[in-house]
């Protein structure tokens, strides 16, 4: 009824034996015990859950964790690692990108993908991208502000 | 020993980021689910696919073979619970008994009839999906105008009418108003039912200590302390062996200002397996039984003198209660009704309310909790008024206004203004959108045969909720000020902030008066075994009650400083400033940390004065306060798809002094697209067996980055005499200002097609076919 699954989580290697039928967020806040990541919906509409699975922010609700075997996941508390916030983290911070801060940790990983794909995204683009990420606090603006700030143009 | 920081300049006034957000930007925040604890089980709750059905038998047994599962509790086990809470007190009000979970009838979709509890949150679903409910389906009523017809289906078979309460309210001489008119324009408008949809689902985490007797609630909830006496309540429990912990909270839009059977349920739970138990709520059980609001019909009747001067205003207001009153269900409508003559001058109404019962999820609070249902009323009857009389919508507001130095004005409604300047911000949001140029714009695109429209709102709202004869459990609010023997200063607020930013308004305030930096100041708040009691986070009452609150928690310590300042400074003359004892004679001075430090150390005490420094100040506030302002939207619309262009949006608000620009405009920002939600998007739909259509985020259609325009924003400042710190609310402003200011808007577009009213949402398809029409509804 279990498998074995090995991934790379936030740069650290790690093995765990896991029931096929659990979903990749389950698997990270209550086996990893990485609570950064959140559930809004576990249907794959909110984005509260988005992590980065080998480079590609993925709505972790969507994956069974068997399906992240061999990957390298990147989630929220990866970021600041080394003691210091993203740049995405700290534009969030400034820019006044969150409220009561349950989305944050999707849209921030979100964000980051958008700003990865393309470097110098117009308001219209940015919007889009974030297309897949729910707040219900900010009404966005300061969303797209944080991440207009990062743009290679800003 | 002298640690705390110099401090130069106000922190008051300043675009200052947010002290919450380390622990939020970096995931490290602790929301309900993210609690774990030894040997912790969860629950699922069994919930009811039928609008209104009987429970003919239920067999657990499936359930309870399942490996893992612990227990399974159903209505006959939890029959002495005390019931979910009514807190409104309207006459003649019919209260039903709300079990906390059904015992043999269930009358709305997502009614719980009995919970799983079990090891695993996988196995805890399982279990509940082997559970078997033998329902009786019965007819069902979901549209309140249907419930009131006769032969309707009875949500409650003990009232066949579907009335739970009628309510009247006069001002003025409404007959003779009407009387009097040039010109009476009437239209039905509702304001649909909305799910607040917090991005965290409600949840809670209960563990029972048998040896203590005590009980600890983890819950995500705008009112800790409300749980705490009406939880304990139900469950017989002696009040003070329940300990209610919010930790951080997702968004609460009202959803949360309630106590909820599940709360009252996991303590039930906790206290019989003597294990600690969780309950996560999932989206679509958010959907189906966490409150809704709005859920307004109401039939407006204007009266008015050929040049647009108001005379009287009638409101016959349907509410759709749902099947049970939750906290503050039945008193919703009220809200509406107090607001309903808007910033206008009006001193004749008279307001009709009819409370139904349907086969439906309860609705109460949801951001602006009855004042939305209010604005959007009287700021499209302004609109339809202004289009009888071929006025310009400015105009007719303008001469209805309430005079600059009518304040304090006393309403028909009962109420006193407390200060206001009415054309301030709607001449700065003429001014910032060029309403000249527009009008003139669209002459020449209605030429062209474009449907562009201009629209607004002037709104006013009753916020600072409120002073307590107002209110069903106490409007004042509590706070706790310490300043430690280091000098740093820990607030304890009895509000329960949930993204508004009061960790750092407040720390803005405190380290203003007592001269301290920022990052000195910690503000606790969301543990009623921590702080003292207090009332909680809604209707924009947070910094004007609670930070008043910590205002003259202030002002007495600050009487105790100066006293150990004297002391220190062998003195009888000191003044305290910045963070400073300063004799007046000598100039001599000794700082704020030195002072803490000889209050408790207490080698010696000033006369009649005892040691350390803490004050505690529970503050009522004499009145509510009264913010207002000027919406404006400029929509085009595509007659080929329906689809409504937003093409500028203007928000000049007037919320009193502010204290903190960045926290203020993303208040404003985030109510405004909750409006924006409600007027072209949202809407709960039961269909006419009680099922929830609607029931989850792929059809429920909630605001997304790309749909939303740019909100340009900007402000006028008239400060509110009601507080010390002038201050008003914003937290509802943007929501209660939004919808009227684009239906009318979308109206305007449309109107040479004769188009006098649309009913939110206003869907592409409802435009389209509007358009089809050739503007007949």
């Amino acid at each position: 009824m279990t498998r074995s699954i090995t991934l790379t989580l936030n740069g650290t290697k790690r093995t765990d034996t896991v029931e096929p039928r659990l979903l990749l967020i389950h698997y990270l806040r209550e086996v990893a015990g990485l609570t950064g990541p959140h559930i809004g919906c576990e249907t794959s509409l909110c984005g509260a859950c988005t992590v980065h699975v080998d480079g590609q922010a993925v709505k972790s609700c969507t994956m069974f964790a068997v399906q992240a075997d061999g990957s390298h996941v990147l989630t929220i508390e990866g970021l600041d690692a080394a003691g210091q916030l993203d740049p995405m983290q700290e534009a969030f911070w400034n820019e006044h990108g969150l409220q009561c801060g349950f989305c944050t940790p999707g849209m921030i990983m979100t964000a980051k993908q958008i700003v990865e794909r393309n470097p110098s995204p117009s308001d219209e683009e940015i919007r889009e991208g974030l297309q897949g990420n729910l707040c219900r606090c900010t009404g966005y603006q300061h969303i797209v502000n944080a991440v207009r700030s990062l743009s290679a143009k800003a | 020993m002298a640690t705390t920081t110099t401090k130069t300049g106000l922190l008051v006034g300043q675009r200052i980021r947010r002290r919450e957000d380390p622990r939020l930007i970096t995931g490290t925040a602790t929301y309900v689910d993210d609690i774990q604890m030894p040997g912790m089980q969860h629950a699922c709750i069994v919930r009811s696919p039928h609008g209104a059905a009987k429970i003919k038998s239920i067999n657990v047994k499936p359930a309870l073979e399942f490996p893992g599962v612990a227990a399974v509790f159903t209505g006959k086990d939890t029959e002495k619970v005390g019931p979910v809470p009514c807190g409104s007190s309207l006459p003649g009000l019919r209260v039903p008994h709300h079990h906390i979970l059904a015992m043999d009838r269930v009358y709305f979709v997502g009614h719980p009839v009995a919970v799983v509890v079990a090891s695993d949150r996988y196995i805890a679903r399982d279990a509940a999906e082997a559970l078997e409910v033998d329902y009786e389906p019965l007819p069902a009523v979901s549209d309140p105008e249907k419930a009131l017809a006769p032969g309707a289906p009875a949500v409650h078979p003990e009232w066949p009418d579907n009335t739970a309460f009628n309510y009247h309210q006069d001002g003025g001489d409404i007959e003779k108003a009407f009387a009097a008119a040039d010109v009476i324009v009437k239209q039905r408008i509702t304001s649909q039912r909305l799910i607040p949809a917090a991005m965290e689902t409600r949840g809670v985490v209960a563990q029972w200590l048998a040896g203590d007797r005590a009980l600890t609630l983890h819950t995500s909830t705008q009112v800790p302390h409300l749980v705490r006496t009406l939880v304990a309540q139900m469950l017989g429990l002696e009040e003070n062996r329940l300990r209610v912990i919010t930790p951080e909270v997702g968004g609460g839009f009202g959803s949360k200002l309630n106590v909820y059977a599940e709360e009252a349920l996991m303590g039930f739970v906790a206290m019989k397996i003597g294990k600690p138990v969780k309950w996560i709520e999932s989206r679509r059980e958010n959907f189906t039984c966490t409150i809704h609001g709005r859920g307004h019909v109401d039939y407006f009747e204007v009266a008015a003198k050929r040049d647009g001067t108001l005379l009287g205003i009638k409101l016959k207001l349907i509410q759709d209660l749902g099947a049970y009153h939750q906290l503050l269900t039945p008193a919703i409508p009220t809200l509406s009704v107090l607001m309903m003559p808007g910033l206008y001058k009006c001193q004749n109404i008279r307001a009709d309310i009819v409370g139904v019962f349907t086969n439906a999820v309860p609705t109460d609070a949801y951001r602006g909790a009855g004042r939305p249902e209010a604005t959007h009323g009287i700021e499209r009857m302004m609109d339809v008024l202004a289009a009888e009389l071929k006025m310009d919508p400015v105009e007719i507001r303008r001469k209805n206004f309430i005079a600059n130095d009518a304040f304090p004005f006393h309403t028909a409604t009962g109420l006193v203004y407390d200060s206001g300047n009415y054309a301030a911000p709607l001449d700065k949001a003429l001014e910032t959108v060029g309403y000249k140029k527009l009008r003139q714009e669209q002459k020449e695109a209605r030429e062209q045969g474009r449907l562009m429209g201009i629209g607004l709102s002037t709104y006013g709202e009753i916020c600072a909720i409120g002073p307590s004869p107002a209110t069903p459990a106490g409007g004042w609010e509590s706070a706790t000020v310490k300043i430690e023997p280091s000098g740093k200063v820990t607030v304890m607020t009895g509000c329960s902030p949930h993204g508004q930013g009061e960790e750092t308004t407040f720390a803005q305030i405190a380290g203003d008066e007592l001269g301290v930096g920022i990052d000195d100041v910690l503000v606790v708040h969301g543990d009623t075994a921590i702080v003292q009691y207090g009332i909680g986070t809604f209707g924009s009452r947070g910094t004007a009650i609670g930070g008043t609150a910590m205002y003259f928690a202030i002002q007495e310590l600050k009487e105790k400083i100066k006293k150990y300042g004297a002391l220190l400074l062998n003195s009888d003359d000191v003044t305290f400033a910045d963070g400073v004892c300063t004799d007046n004679q000598t100039g001599k001075s000794v700082p704020l940390a030195h002072i803490a430090a000889a209050s408790y150390r207490a080698m010696k005490l000033p006369p009649n004065t005892e040691p350390g420094l803490v004050a505690t100040y529970f503050w009522e506030p004499p009145n509510f306060t009264f913010p207002f302002g000027a919406h404006i939207v400029v929509t085009e619309v595509d007659r080929d798809t329906g689809d409504i262009e937003i093409k500028r949006y203007v928000a000049v608000d007037d919320c009193g002094n502010i204290l903190n620009p960045l926290i203020v405009e993303g208040q404003v920002h985030g109510g405004v697209v909750q409006g924006l939600g409600q007027a072209l998007w949202e809407q709960a739909v039961y269909d006419d067996s009680g099922q929830l259509v609607t029931g989850e985020l792929m059809d429920y259609a909630l605001p997304k980055a790309g749909n939303i325009p740019w909100i340009e924003t900007g402000h006028t400042i008239t400060p509110s005499p009601v507080n010390p710190l002038g201050v008003k609310g914003v937290g509802e402003a943007g929501t209660i200002g939004c919808s009227p200011a684009i239906v009318n808007s979308v109206v305007d577009a449309l109107s040479p097609l004769g188009v006098r009213h649309i009913d939110m949402p206003m869907t592409p398809e409802k435009i389209w076919n509007l358009i089809q029409a050739g503007g007949r509804a």
